[in-house]
C-alpha cells in the first residue's frame, strides 16, 4: 500500500450528522467489484438527480471542491453497514483523509485497511475547521501524520490523537496480513488450545452435516 | 475485581499484543454470504489460502430472489446478481467451506441460519462481513461485523487486530406488557442513547426483561446494537440459550456437550464486574415504538407525535432532524398513529424468525391487509415450520404475500424495492434515506405493529387490535 505521511490538499466541509454508508454509496452498487467506477457511486442519490444531472446544492458539486482530497464531517460519519464500498467510493474520488468528531466503527477500521487516514477531533474543534473551510471554499489543510498535526487556513495548528499501531501501518504502507503472519506461533498455540479445551470448536463445521431444527 | 462477559471472551482470544492498544484476536467462527466476493477476490489476488475452512460457514442471502425460486439460480434475471450467488457457491466449493446454497432448504439470512444451526455458541469470537453480526451476541458470543479487507485478513490468518472496547451495560427490568416486544425494547434503547451512543463500546443487555426474552427476542435486541453505534452487543448465556442450542446440527454433542455446558456456565459477568457505563430502561413502562426519521434514533412511542426540531438546542442535531423531516415529508406535531402507509415489509435478520411470524399472524388472523404486504421468512426451515403451523394460510387469507427466505426489502439488493414517495412499515433495522429504494420512506416497528399497519393501511397502536 502507498504510505500515508503528509497530505496538503483542498478540504471540503460536510455539515450533516450521522452520514450513513447507504448515503455514501447506495446498496445497489455493491454488487460490482471495485474499480474506478466507484467514484461515480459516491453520494450518488444526493449528489445527482435521478436523470443524472448534478444537484447544484450538494456540497461536492461546487467547483471549489473539484480537487478535494480531505473531507471534514460531523458526528458519527460513516455509521451503518460494514460495506467497504463506502471507503472505496471516497478513495476512487480522490479522498485520502476524513476528519470528524466520531465515526461509524467499521467504517473507521475500513479506512485504515485502505491506507487512508480517519482523524477524530473533539466536536467543537471539528466544527471550527468546518466553519473556517466554509468561509473560504477551496482552502487547503495540511495533515502531517508523523507529527499528528493539521495546519489550518488561518495559520493555526490542530493536534490529533491516533492509535500507535495504525499510525505505524499507515506511515509504512504495511499490509497487516504480513505483519500478522509474524505471530504464527501464537496463532498455532491458540489453535492447539482450542483442540484441547474446546474440541467442539475445532473442525465441527465439516463433520456434522445433517439435521437442524428451526424453532 | 470481577470480569464482564465481554472481558472474559476478550481475555481468552487476545493472543498477541501489537503497538498501542491493539491485540490480535483469534476468530473461532467466520460466516460468509453472497457479498463476500470482494474478500475472496482479495485473498486470491494475494496468493494466500483460506486458513480454517472448517471454521467457516456460508449461505447466500443478499442477492437471493424471494419469488420464483423453483427456477433455480438460472431464474435470477440480472447477470451480475446471479454471478454473486454463483460466486459464493463456487468459492465455497473451491475453498472447502460448508455451504447451504441456493437450493438447500436450510438456506437463509446468515444471521438467522447461523444460530438456527447451532453454529453460533456462547464464548466464541464470531465475525462476518456484515454489520448485523452483532445478532450472534444473543448467545453470549462476541459477534461483530467487519469490512471486506478485514474479511480477507480473517480468511488468511483466522485473526483480527482489534482494540478492546469499553463496556456499556443496558439493564431493562420489569415485565413487558401485551403488544410490546423485543423490537420495541431495542428501538427505545436506541432512542434513549442515540445512534452514536454505543460507539467504542460493547453492550451487555441485562435485567429481568431481557432474561425473559426468547432467543429470538434476544437476537432482535442484539441485532440492532450496531444501530446504537456498538459493534457488538451481548446477553449472558443461561438455561434459555443452552436449551435452544441443544440438538442443533452444529452444536456440540455427547461428552463435548457436557464440557461445553460447563464452560458456558463460567461466562456470565461476575457480580462485581465493573462497566464503563450503565443505562437503564423500565421495561414495564414501554409502549410500541415507531421511527419517524432517517436514523434509527429518530423514533418514539406510537402514542407520540413527530417532534419539533426548533425545540432541539443542538444545532447539528436540529439540522439533521429538519433534513430527516423534509425527506420523510412530515410536519412537527403530526401524530404517529394514523399516518398512512403504502406498503409493509415483515422480514430481515431483525424480525424474520418463527416467533416474529407468529406475532404477525396473531394480528392478521381473520383480518385483511389493505396495502401490499410482503412476509419474508429468515430461512427455508422457518418457512417450513411456519407452514406446518398453518401460518402461510393465515397470511394468504389476509391477502399478504408469503415469500422465500432472503434479505429482500431490508436492503433491496435482490430487486425487492419500494417506489419513490411510498411509506413502508418495516420490521427491518435501518430507515436511512434510500435504504428500501430511492425516495422511499421507512418506518421501523415490530412485526405485530407492521401487521397492524397492514390491516389499517396506517400506523396504528397494535394494542387496540389484541384481545
Ligand atoms: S436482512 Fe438486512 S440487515 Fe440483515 S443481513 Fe440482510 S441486508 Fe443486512
Amino acid at each position: 500500500m502507498e504510505p500515508f505521511v503528509r497530505l496538503k490538499a483542498v478540504a471540503a466541509p460536510y455539515e450533516l450528522a450521522n452520514v450513513d454508508t447507504d448515503r455514501i454509496i447506495p446498496a445497489r452498487f455493491l454488487r460490482y467489484a471495485r474499480s474506478a467506477e466507484y467514484a461515480s457511486y459516491l453520494f450518488r442519490d444526493v449528489r445527482f438527480a435521478s436523470d443524472g444531472t448534478p444537484r447544484a446544492e450538494f456540497f461536492l458539486n461546487r467547483p471549489e471542491y473539484a480537487g478535494a482530497r480531505i473531507l471534514v464531517a460531523a458526528e458519527n460519519f460513516g455509521c451503518g453497514s460494514s460495506r467497504e464500498g463506502a471507503v472505496w467510493a471516497l478513495a476512487e474520488s480522490g479522498f485520502r483523509a476524513w476528519i470528524a468528531p466520531s465515526f461509524g466503527e467499521i467504517f473507521h477500521e475500513n479506512t485504515f485497511k485502505n491506507g487512508l487516514l480517519p482523524v477524530t477531533l473533539p466536536a467543537e474543534r471539528a466544527a471550527r475547521i468546518r466553519a473556517l473551510l466554509a468561509a473560504k471554499p477551496g482552502a487547503e489543510l495540511t495533515i502531517d501524520l508523523s507529527a499528528q498535526t493539521i495546519a489550518l487556513p488561518d495559520g493555526s495548528v490542530e493536534v490529533f490523537e491516533i492509535d500507535a499501531f495504525r499510525k505505524e501501518c499507515l506511515l509504512n504502507g504495511w499490509d497487516d496480513i504480513d505483519l500478522t503472519l509474524k505471530h504464527e506461533a501464537a496463532i498455532a498455540a491458540y489453535e492447539s488450545r482450542q483442540r484441547n479445551e474446546t474440541p467442539w470448536l475445532a473442525g465441527s463445521m465439516i463433520q456434522t452435516r445433517n439435521g437442524g431444527r428451526s424453532s | 475485581m470481577g470480569l464482564s462477559l465481554y472481558e472474559k471472551i476478550w481475555a481468552r482470544h487476545a493472543i498477541a499484543k501489537g503497538a498501542g492498544e491493539r491485540s490480535l484476536l483469534y476468530v473461532d467462527r467466520h460466516l460468509m454470504h453472497d457479498g463476500s466476493f470482494h474478500a475472496f477476490s482479495a485473498l486470491e489476488a494475494s496468493g494466500r489460502r483460506l486458513r480454517r475452512p472448517d471454521a467457516c460457514f456460508a449461505t447466500p442471502d443478499h442477492y437471493i430472489p424471494t419469488r420464483n425460486r423453483a427456477a433455480g439460480i438460472a431464474g435470477i434475471a440480472d447477470a451480475t446478481v446471479r454471478g454473486r450467488v454463483e460466486g459464493l457457491e463456487s468459492n465455497a466449493r473451491k475453498h472447502g467451506v460448508m455451504l447451504f446454497g441456493f437450493d438447500d432448504p436450510r438456506q437463509g439470512i446468515v444471521h438467522v441460519v447461523g444460530p438456527e444451526q447451532g453454529v453460533t455458541q456462547p464464548g466464541m469470537v464470531l465475525v462476518c462481513g456484515d454489520s448485523h453480526t452483532s445478532t450472534h451476541g444473543a448467545f453470549g458470543a462476541m459477534g461483530f461485523g467487519i469490512g471486506a479487507s478485514e474479511v480477507a485478513h480473517v480468511m488468511a490468518t483466522q485473526t483480527l487486530w482489534a482494540r478492546k472496547a469499553k463496556t456499556l451495560r443496558v439493564t431493562v427490568d420489569g415485565a413487558l406488557t401485551k403488544g410490546v416486544s423485543a423490537k420495541d425494547v431495542i428501538l427505545a434503547i436506541i432512542a434513549k442513547i442515540g445512534t452514536a451512543g454505543g460507539n467504542g463500546h460493547a453492550i451487555e443487555y441485562a435485567g429481568s426483561a431481557i432474561r425473559s426474552l426468547s432467543m429470538a427476542g434476544r437476537m432482535t435486541v442484539c441485532n440492532m446494537s450496531i444501530e446504537a453505534g456498538a459493534r457488538c452487543g451481548m446477553v449472558a448465556p443461561d438455561d434459555t440459550s443452552c436449551e435452544y442450542l441443544s440438538g442443533r446440527a452444529f452444536a456440540p454433542k455427547g461428552t463435548d456437550w457436557d464440557k461445553a455446558l460447563a464452560f458456558w456456565r463460567t461466562l456470565p459477568s461476575d457480580a462485581d464486574a465493573k462497566f464503563d457505563r450503565e443505562a437503564t430502561i423500565d421495561g414495564s413502562a414501554l409502549v410500541p415504538q415507531v421511527t419517524w426519521g432517517t436514523s434509527p434514533e429518530y423514533g418514539g412511542a406510537v402514542t407520540d407525535v413527530v417532534p419539533d426540531p426548533e425545540r432541539e438546542s443542538d444545532v447539528v442535531r436540529r439540522e439533521s432532524m429538519l433534513r430527516a423531516l423534509a425527506y420523510m415529508d412530515l410536519a412537527p406535531g403530526t401524530p404517529l398513529a394514523g399516518l398512512p402507509m403504502q406498503r409493509v415489509f415483515i422480514g430481515s435478520c431483525t424480525n424474520s424468525r418463527i416467533e416474529d411470524l407468529r406475532a404477525a399472524a396473531q394480528v392478521l388472523r381473520g383480518r385483511k391487509v389493505s396495502i401490499p404486504t410482503m412476509i419474508v421468512p429468515g430461512s427455508g426451515l422457518i418457512k417450513q415450520a411456519a407452514e406446518s403451523e398453518g401460518l402461510h394460510r393465515v397470511f394468504a387469507e389476509a391477502g399478504a404475500e408469503w415469500l422465500g427466505a432472503a434479505c429482500s426489502m431490508c436492503v433491496g439488493t435482490n430487486g425487492d424495492l419500494a417506489s419513490a414517495g411510498e411509506r413502508v412499515a418495516s420490521t427491518s433495522n435501518r430507515n436511512f434515506e434510500g435504504r428500501q429504494g430511492q425516495g422511499v420512506r421507512t418506518h421501523l416497528m415490530s412485526p405485530a405493529m407492521a401487521a397492524a399497519a397492514a390491516v389499517r393501511g396506517a400506523i396504528c397502536d397494535v394494542r387496540t387490535m389484541l384481545d
